[in-house]
């Protein structure tokens, strides 16, 4: 085992460390000409797409040497590289690994540079956890495809340019996985109708989305026709090992350290309380463990094999952290944790809206159960239910 | 960066399995521990594996030792753990480390041969009657006269007390909190002896040391007298952590006997394991194990290179098996329905050791506040 940086991996954090001191001056405000010059600068260094390959205009970054650059970036509270987030996750990626030169052309500039957001229609009512169940209909006329159907909990779809779309081409398949196909689909589409879903802590981040005799000239189909199972699967696989996430959780946990110092209740600060310190020295403990489980994980990507299921384990930890943070922090305030706003609300209600968000990132990606199954089948070798 | 093991030390790891495969069987290894008035282990397989290098891995060369790191003596007690092979080898480990870490040339000379080549048990006591991990809980005193010292009290809940050839003991040097002292004092001892108790995971002896004006020279102390507290604490955080090493593997054995129980039980039908109410603990205990696999490797990796960060790694990877651990095997008991009760079924023996594991060299409750107080709360 050896956790020190080798010496062409210190000079790149060393690289990385000095940019982000001469971009991300100590005290200053995110305003928009900071942010335009932010945007500016990762552009020009390559970090935006810094993992795609330079071709096509990505950074051609190594895997440690992302890890570098999101740690450093992390410590700092750096803005995010790149403002187009499922373009620069999951879009981006499967573009480039099934997309036409002409596909490459068209979306992956755009997307680098942040020019208008993609949203993804995969989840349908009927079709959560079982995605490929999916059936919103696909019919193909001529050089188009004809789409008829519903897509639900697709995230800021109203305010997307474009979507990744999950469409059954096929209906008569030996497996459900075969038949799906996909689509990129411009959201300004006669026959496209987004309703914004209001969520329990009252704002709207996802949206249904309605498809009615909808037109796609097949020239937008990525990858072949029932291929797109397999287009979902492999930029899913491109995901990483997590680490970056834990930077979040532990930022959080110095929050509810600041929290349980500063709320005193019955004449004691909850800081003293065994029971609020035992459960914050419990959430450390769980968030340096996905820490180390992810480094673990890297060492394997490092070796050249590929991840696995393995990376269940951390999304287990990390939906734990999430909701149990939430409560925690309700739990030190009491009385007050019940407000939503107003002068008796700590920090106007921002503890209460936390504890009521946590579903976008637990339930998205993947409910705990079904990592759970994903473990018990995949890893443990437990027959299939 | 590399968070993984050596060719070399997989191919340890894979000869340590094969030994025990063939030589310590669980049924072999109940027989050892079941046999009345027995040792509790097996002296002519311990002698083997200290031919092999395995009880001195972690000692000096220069004094009959292998001279390798923590890190691959970790691989020898994750195996030791899945076998739940009884033996003094954590004890004597830590009695060896006691010594070598904190004694002189001439003391290393004169214990650590005897230790690492098998012929000695060395053992490591620290508790008392005050059942706690702070200085202020030992009271057994260590009286000067002359050159040597007169030691007098009851040492609690040691590992193998009873096998023990040597022991190293803290004692009370001062009145004040932390003015202990570490003294060797050796089983012929006037005025020393030892018993073990009646324990409930068979395969760890644990015991009593009593000293009634036990006298031993003063060239017996580790370092100097009465400034101890500090090597006593790094090693109540090597045997926190050496303890979890060995609990790694036992945990990972407890999980695999269970899941492989649900795929043949057959209920309703169906494998029982095809069931999500099945499934789902068994997923949870899967990242239990994987989770302080994690923590306690980097604990011991940072005591190899004496990291800043050492001790809260250790109270971390301790706190974190304390309570899983023995959650797990309770699970894996009660997943195996009727017969996890048996004294047939060998879950049970897991689920002893897990409850030996908890509060050795401190539970959860105690390594969590120190997580707490470490991170400035």
């Amino acid at each position: 085992m050896d956790f020190q940086l080798s010496e062409e991996e210190e000079a790149f954090r060393q690289e990385v460390a000095s940019f982000l001191d001469e971009h991300l001056p100590e005290g200053q405000g995110r305003t928009p000409e900071f942010q335009a010059k932010w945007t500016e600068a990762i552009r020009e260094k390559r970090w935006v797409g810094f993992s795609w390959p330079e071709d096509v205009g990505g950074g051609g970054g190594g895997i440690m040497e992302q890890v570098i650059l999101k740690d450093e970036m992390a410590k700092r509270k750096a803005p995010a590289l790149g403002s187009c987030f499922m373009g620069l996750a999951w879009v981006g990626p499967s573009i480039i690994q099934y997309g036409t030169e002409e596909q490459k052309q068209k979306y992956i500039p755009d997307i680098l540079d942040g020019k208008y957001q993609w949203c993804t229609g995969y989840s349908e009512p009927d079709s959560g956890s079982d995605l490929a169940s999916l059936k919103c209909k696909c019919e193909r006329e001529g050089d188009e495809y004809v789409v008829n159907g519903q897509k639900i909990w697709t995230s800021i779809a109203m305010w997307s340019k474009m979507m990744i779309l999950l469409v059954r081409t096929e209906t008569e398949v030996k497996s459900k996985h075969d038949g799906i196909t996909c689509l990129l689909v411009e959201m300004d589409t006669p026959g496209i109708e987004v309703r914004p879903i209001k969520n329990m802590s009252g704002g709207a981040m996802f949206a249904e989305v309605f498809f009615d005799d909808v037109r796609v000239p097949v020239e937008n189909r990525l990858g072949d026709e029932g291929q797109g199972w397999q287009v979902t699967i492999s930029a899913l696989a491109s995901e990483r090992s997590s680490i970056a996430e834990v930077h979040g959780l532990i930022r959080k946990i110095e929050e509810v350290k600041d929290l349980a110092r500063n709320t005193i209740r019955g004449g004691r600060a909850m800081s003293d309380d065994p029971g609020i310190r035992r459960r914050i020295a419990q959430a450390e403990t769980k968030v340096e463990a996905m820490r180390l489980n992810g480094m673990r994980f890297l060492t394997k990507q490092l070796k050249g094999e590929p991840l696995g299921s393995e990376t269940s384990i951390n999304k287990l930890h990390r939906a734990d952290l999430e909701i149990g943070l939430g409560e925690l922090a309700l739990e030190i305030l009491g009385s007050s944790s019940t407000l939503m706003g107003g002068e008796e609300a700590e920090k106007g209600g921002a503890w209460a809206k936390f504890s009521l968000n946590w579903p976008e990132v637990v339930i998205g990606g993947g409910t705990p159960n079904i990592q759970r199954n994903i473990i018990a089948e995949r890893i443990l070798g437990l027959p299939k239910d | 960066m590399n968070f993984g093991f050596t060719e070399e030390q997989e191919l340890l790891r894979a000869e340590v399995r094969k030994f025990l495969d063939q030589n310590a069987p669980l049924e072999r290894v109940r027989e050892i521990v079941e046999a009345e008035d027995g040792p509790g282990n097996d002296p002519a397989l311990w002698a083997r594996m200290a031919e092999l290098g395995w009880v001195g891995l972690n000692m000096p060369e220069a004094h009959g030792g292998v001279g390798l790191d923590l890190e691959t003596l970790l691989v020898v007690l994750e195996e030791t753990g899945r076998s739940l092979f009884p033996s003094p080898l954590i004890s004597t480990v830590l009695a060896a480390k006691a010594i070598e870490r904190f004694g002189s040339e001439e003391q290393q000379a004169r214990w650590i041969p005897g230790l690492a080549d098998g012929s000695k048990v060395g053992t490591f006591a620290f508790m008392e009657r005050s059942d706690t991990l702070g200085p202020e809980g030992v009271e057994t005193l260590a009286k000067p006269d002359g050159d040597e010292l007169i030691l007098s009290g009851e040492k609690l809940f040691v590992s193998d007390a009873a096998a023990a050839d040597l022991t190293v003991v803290a004692v009370r040097s001062g009145s004040d909190a932390p003015s202990l002292s570490l003294v060797v004092v050796e089983k012929d001892t006037a005025g020393a002896s030892a018993a073990d108790f009646e324990a409930m995971d068979l395969t760890k002896r644990i015991g009593k040391l009593t000293l009634e004006d036990a006298r031993v020279g003063t060239d017996c102390v580790l370092g100097e007298q009465g400034a101890a507290w500090p090597s006593i604490q790094w090693l109540l955080d090597l045997g926190a952590a050496l303890v979890t090493a060995e609990a790694v593997g036992a945990a990972e054995a407890a999980l695999e006997i269970t899941t492989e129980f649900a795929k043949g039980r057959i209920q309703f039908d169906e494998q029982i394991g095809k069931f999500q109410g099945v499934k789902h603990p068994l997923a949870d205990i899967y990242v239990d194990v994987e989770s302080f696999r994690s923590l306690v490797y980097y604990a011991i990796w940072a005591l190899d290179q004496d990291a800043d960060d050492a001790r809260l790694a250790v109270s971390r990877a301790k706190a974190y098996c304390a309570d899983a651990f023995p959650q797990s095997a309770i699970m894996g008991v009660q997943l195996h329905g009727g017969v996890g009760y048996t004294w047939e079924y060998d879950i049970q023996l897991y689920l002893k050791r897990a409850k030996w594991v908890r509060p050795m060299f401190g539970d959860a409750d105690h390594h969590y506040e120190r997580v707490a107080l470490l991170g400035d709360l």
